[in-house]
Formats: structure tokens, C-alpha cells, sequence
């Protein structure tokens, strides 16, 4: 009997585990928050995932391992950069795309992608959280918010707008206390941490010189208002696919039935 | 350590002096000709900088908080013995650390022009180099003279030929010793006491590593990636990036900084008189703090062709602005003249960040498979 080829791409986040499986058609994606031990978390969610294809973690064909979580994994078969992974994942959820823009918990990346979905030139965030997820998770809790809410504040809620300057986190709350006491409402200090945060993305991709068409993903690419906003800052559309939080992890999977095409071919 | 300030005591013992230098642009040969022993005191290490920001501002580069760290803190020995400090206008914070600097130890300040390519520019350092001669002699007791000053001109041309032979065995695939050892390599000129005995030295590791290339072996796999590193001076302490290079599987092949080969690649000419040939050699090394810089770009050009660099990375410390901006020039030139992958770091001396510059590292790895 033929067993059923199945690879894994398994992206593990700051934030989220994201996995997808691949058979060489069809795709499923999978996720679950990273919590505090990324590596068994990480084997958890793969275990379940495969289950549900009526498989388990040792019968997968090849596992490509991506995101900052990636060295703590033993049951991988190759890691590689979340650049690589999500180079080639961008190109599959949405072929010609010439620039990715991921911003994900812990950091912000830009890259320019060849027709083959390989990063040709990419920059990422220094170490400081600015411009991240995080940043944005941080300051939403600050204000009583789920992150999944802010994206919904545009300018027509607001009576009056205000500027957030610091781009690091623990000024920035300072600098939102100061707003607050100053009587700006929620939403307004809101937007204006968006537009900084988005300031912060669109000025570290515009040294790439982007082109369209541009593809955001990564956890905060269905926030409407950060879209927006650095679609407004870089004058260029921002695409975000639906499966946007999976790019890495698909990337890692598509990545991965190539590697194990090649091992078969090398035997 | 310990060793080293005992070292030094018993060589001021007897008489010697000692001139602490921090650029490659205080001439050595005059140093050398005067009979003293010249050493580095370029900083690399991260511990004195908390004490180098007592006084210095805190967006200073790590190098300059590092070497005033060790400077006010007595903690450097070569600093503690040198009779005589050269400093010299590389770039506004050096110059400025220098003036404090003055407050408790000799430093002479050689005022260097900021360009190589302006004409007018060699008739001012040649009365730069004029000046110091006179300062080491009156300083020092001693007179440069012109036999003195031709040995030592032919004593640091050995040097720097036997440094390009060594840097040349790095073309071979596989190469014979990682870019770390051979930062090493380089880092032990700066402190060395008998330079006959430094060339001899030089001769057998120059040896051992043809035997290495010879039988075909090597500090990585034969194929590794080859990545030249440029940018900012970088020694023991501050190898970060260059460790995590090679811990990503690829070899450093050539460190085209100012702590590797910048200042070895170009001798001092023979045929004229000797502090010309002296300011000719030292005003063009090719650092970002000239405006323009473009022996840098055409040099870089050339090595990676010389070396078969798959990659270009420049390491750039956070708040040195002439290598930061200089950072962009290189890019786009070599974008424009040889499409190699290039890599900007903007780091420091902390390890805070390694794990972010191996993803960086790792994913710029990955764009050459």
C-alpha cells in the first residue's frame, strides 16, 4: 500500500503557532496560542493536526520548522528564516506578488519576492517591539481592548485626533496615560497608536522601494485601520489574503514538499 | 591581563616608551622609528562602556564609550603605560572624546582632512605628519632619523605583505581557517612587542596554512557560502556577527575593515622622500569618515571577485553615522556593479540582539541557496 504524502510547515510564533499541512493539493491550516513552552505546544498542535487527517507526527513525509520558535523543535526535519517561508507563502496565496509585508507579534519584516517566491532583498525591525503585534497588544490592554477590536476605529469615530511620538512600548504608554488625562477618548489615542505603528512599518518597507502588488500578512494583516494606514503612508495597495496569518506556515509547507521531492529523487 | 600590566611595567622600566594609537591613520613608522612601541587602544569590549557613559552620552558608539571606558577606568594596560595618546579628526565623537580625553593624559590630536580625492588635502596631512614627527621627537627625546624611519618603513612593508599572503589563502575552497582565527590573527598585531618576532610568527602560521590548503582541508566544507565582512573596526569582544556568520555554516572569507585588512592592502612607497610616501600611504585608507569614499566601493568590487564572496555584510555600529550612511553608498553600488546579496547589521557590542541578526543572518543565507 501507498502511504498518503503529507509534509507539515509549522511556524512558531512569539504569539501563535500557525501549521499547515500539504499533500500536494490540498491545504489545511491549523493554530493555537504559543503560551509559555513554544516546543510542546508546537508538537501538541502538529499531533492534533495530523490526527485529523488520520495520521500521526511520525508519518509526516517532511517538516519544515519557521518563526522564532523554530530551534526549540526536535521533531522537524529543516528550519528555515519566517524571510524564506514567507517569501514562498505570499507567492501562493496570491501569485505575481513582488513585496511582502508580515507584521507579526514580535516583529516586522518587508521584503521584495522574485515570480519563483524567493526573498531577493529583505529588512526587518531592530530588537525593539515597536511597530509589532506586541506594541499593539500592549497598548490595546492598556485601554481595556482586545487587539482584534482597534481595527475597526477609523477617523469617522473620532471628534478629535492625537499623535502618539514614542515608538517605544513602555514611553508610549506613558505617552497615552498623558493623552488620557488630557481627555482625548479611547478611540482617538487608538488611531493615533495605529498611525504610529504604521508609520514605523511603512518607513522600515520603503527602504526596500516596494512594488506593487504588495501582500500583507502575518497577524496583523486583517487589522483594517494599520492596512490603512501604511496603505496610505507608502501610497501602495496592501493585499491581505484571508489565510494572511498563514503565509509562514504555508510557506513552510510548500518548502517542504519540495525538499522531500528532492530527497526522494536524491534516493 | 595581569600579565600584560606586568609586561609593560618592566618595559617602561627599561626605558621604553609607549604611544597609544586608536586609528589606522596615526602613522606607525614614525612611532616605530622613534623607538617606541606603538599598541592599538581601539576598544572592543563591552564591560567599560557602562563607565564610558558616566561622562559620554549614551548614543555615542559602543567603540568610543568602550575606549574612554578603559581610558578613565585605568583598566586597559596599554592605555595606563602609554607616555603619549595619538588621537586623531576621524569623526566628531572621537574628536570630542579626545578633548576630555586631554584632561588627564597626554593626547596629541593630528588633524585629518576629510577627503583623499580634494587635491589640496595630501599638503595638509604631509604638515600633519610633519608636526607629529616633531611632537614624538620633543615628547620622546629622540630624533627620527632618516635611516630609522626607512627601516621602519621597510619593517611594516613586510608586515603588510605577509598580511595580504595570509589574507590571500582565504581565496581557497575550503578555506584553511575560519574568519574568526583570522580575526585573531589580526587582532595580535596590535599588540605586539618584538616585531621581528611578530614576522616570524606570521611566517609559520603562513606556512601551516598552505600545508592546511595543500591537503585539501579546511575550517568549513568545501562549497560553504564565502561572505566578506566590512564596515566597522571589529576585534575580540565584539565578534558577534561574525560568529554568528559562521555558526550559520558560512565562512567569512576576507574582513575588509579597518581591524582586518583596510590598512595592509597599500604599502608605503620607497622611490620618494619618506613622509610624503608616509602621508600618500595613511590619508588614503579608504574609511567612511572620507567624503567621498570611492576606493572603498571599487575595492569592494574587485574582492568579490578575488575571493568568490557569495555575500557582502556590513556591520555598522549603532551611532557611527559615516559607516550607517556610508552603508546606503555600498549598497547601491554594488547593486549597480556586481548584484551579490548584501547585508546591513546596526548592532553593538551588547549580545541582546544575536538571536534577531542569526534570523537576519540565516534568511540572507537562505536567498543564496
Amino acid at each position: 500500500m501507498v502511504s498518503r504524502r503529507i509534509v507539515a510547515g509549522v511556524d512558531a510564533g512569539s504569539t501563535a503557532i500557525k501549521i499547515s499541512l500539504f499533500d500536494g493539493q490540498k491545504v489545511e491550516n491549523f493554530t493555537s496560542p504559543t503560551g509559555w513552552n513554544p516546543g510542546e505546544a508546537t508538537r501538541e498542535l502538529l499531533r492534533e493536526a495530523a490526527l485529523s487527517w488520520e495520521t500521526g507526527i511520525d508519518d509526516l513525509m517532511y517538516i519544515v520548522g519557521t518563526g522564532y520558535g523554530r530551534v526549540c523543535l526536535n521533531f522537524i526535519h529543516k528550519d528555515l528564516t519566517e524571510i524564506t517561508c514567507h517569501a514562498r507563502g505570499a507567492k501562493y496565496l496570491f501569485p505575481g506578488a513582488r513585496t511582502v509585508i508580515d507584521v507579526g507579534g514580535q516583529d516586522a519584516k518587508a521584503m521584495l519576492i522574485t515570480a519563483a517566491g524567493r526573498a531577493e532583498e529583505f529588512i526587518m525591525n531592530d530588537k525593539c517591539a515597536a511597530g509589532t503585534g506586541r506594541f499593539m497588544q500592549i497598548m490595546a490592554n492598556r485601554l481595556g481592548m482586545d487587539v482584534a477590536d482597534t481595527g475597526h476605529i477609523t477617523l469617522d469615530h473620532l471628534d478629535s485626533v492625537c499623535v502618539i511620538n514614542s515608538m517605544c512600548t513602555v514611553f508610549a504608554e506613558s505617552e497615552v496615560i498623558g493623552l488620557l488625562n488630557r481627555g482625548f477618548s479611547r478611540a482617538a489615542v487608538i488611531h493615533g497608536l495605529i498611525q504610529s505603528a504604521a508609520e514605523r512599518i511603512a518607513t522600515m518597507a520603503a527602504r526596500i522601494g516596494p512594488l506593487p502588488p504588495v501582500v500583507f500578512t502575518g497577524g496583523m494583516a486583517h487589522n483594517l485601520a494599520l492596512r490603512q494606514a501604511i496603505e496610505r503612508k507608502l501610497g501602495l495597495e496592501l493585499i491581505a489574503p484571508e489565510a494572511a496569518l498563514y503565509a509562514g506556515a504555508l510557506g513552510a509547507a510548500l518548502l517542504a514538499w519540495d525538499m522531500a521531492d528532492a530527497q526522494n529523487k536524491g534516493e | 591581563m595581569a600579565d600584560t600590566f606586568e609586561l609593560l611595567r618592566q618595559v617602561k622600566e627599561q626605558g621604553r616608551k609607549v604611544v597609544g594609537v586608536y586609528c589606522n591613520f596615526a602613522p606607525q613608522e614614525l612611532i616605530l622609528a622613534a623607538g617606541a612601541l606603538g599598541f592599538s587602544l581601539c576598544a572592543t569590549k563591552e564591560e567599560p562602556i557602562a563607565d564610558g557613559e558616566k561622562t559620554l552620552p549614551r548614543n555615542f558608539c559602543p567603540l568610543i564609550k568602550s575606549s574612554y571606558g578603559f581610558a578613565v577606568t585605568d583598566k586597559c594596560p596599554f592605555f595606563l603605560y602609554s607616555d603619549i595618546v595619538i588621537g586623531e579628526t576621524t569623526c566628531d565623537g572621537k574628536k570630542k572624546m579626545f578633548e576630555l580625553m586631554s584632561g588627564f593624559k597626554t593626547v596629541y590630536v593630528m588633524r585629518l582632512p576629510s577627503s583623499y580625492t580634494d587635491s589640496d588635502s595630501l599638503a595638509i596631512w604631509l604638515k600633519e605628519i610633519v608636526k607629529l614627527k616633531e611632537y614624538l621627537e620633543t615628547q620622546l627625546g629622540v630624533e627620527i632619523t632618516k635611516e630609522n624611519l626607512d627601516k621602519a618603513i621597510a619593517t611594516l612593508n613586510v608586515e603588510r605583505k605577509m598580511l595580504k599572503e595570509l589574507a590571500g589563502l582565504m581565496k581557497n575552497d575550503p578555506v584553511p581557517i575560519s574568519g574568526q582565527d583570522m580575526l585573531k590573527l589580526m587582532w595580535g598585531r596590535n599588540f605586539v612587542f618584538d616585531r621581528d618576532e611578530f614576522i616570524e610568527q606570521l611566517q609559520l602560521v603562513i606556512a601551516d596554512l598552505n600545508e592546511t590548503v595543500a591537503a585539501g582541508q579546511g575550517a568549513f566544507p568545501k562549497g560553504a557560502k564565502r561572505i566578506i565582512v566590512t564596515g566597522v573596526p571589529t576585534g575580540i569582544g565584539s565578534e558577534k556577527v561574525i560568529k554568528i556568520i559562521e555558526d550559520c555554516g558560512a565562512a567569512v572569507v576576507y574582513l575588509d575593515n579597518c581591524s582586518g585588512m583596510k590598512s595592509y592592502e597599500t604599502l608605503v612607497e620607497t622611490d620618494k622622500p619618506a613622509l610624503e610616501a608616509i602621508a600618500e600611504k595613511y590619508l588614503n585608507i579608504p574609511c567612511s569618515c572620507m567624503s567621498p569614499n570611492p576606493t572603498r566601493m571599487q575595492r569592494m568590487v574587485e574582492l568579490i571577485d578575488e575571493y568568490s564572496a557569495d555575500g557582502v555584510v556590513d556591520i555598522t555600529w549603532i551611532g557611527c553615522h559615516t559607516y550607517n550612511v556610508e552603508s546606503r553608498v555600498l549598497k547601491s553600488f554594488l547593486k549597480a556593479n556586481k548584484d551579490v546579496p548584501f547585508l546591513q547589521i546596526e548592532t553593538d557590542y551588547s549580545q541582546g540582539d544575536s538571536e534577531q541578526i542569526k534570523s537576519r543572518v540565516q534568511a540572507f543565507l537562505e536567498m543564496m541557496l
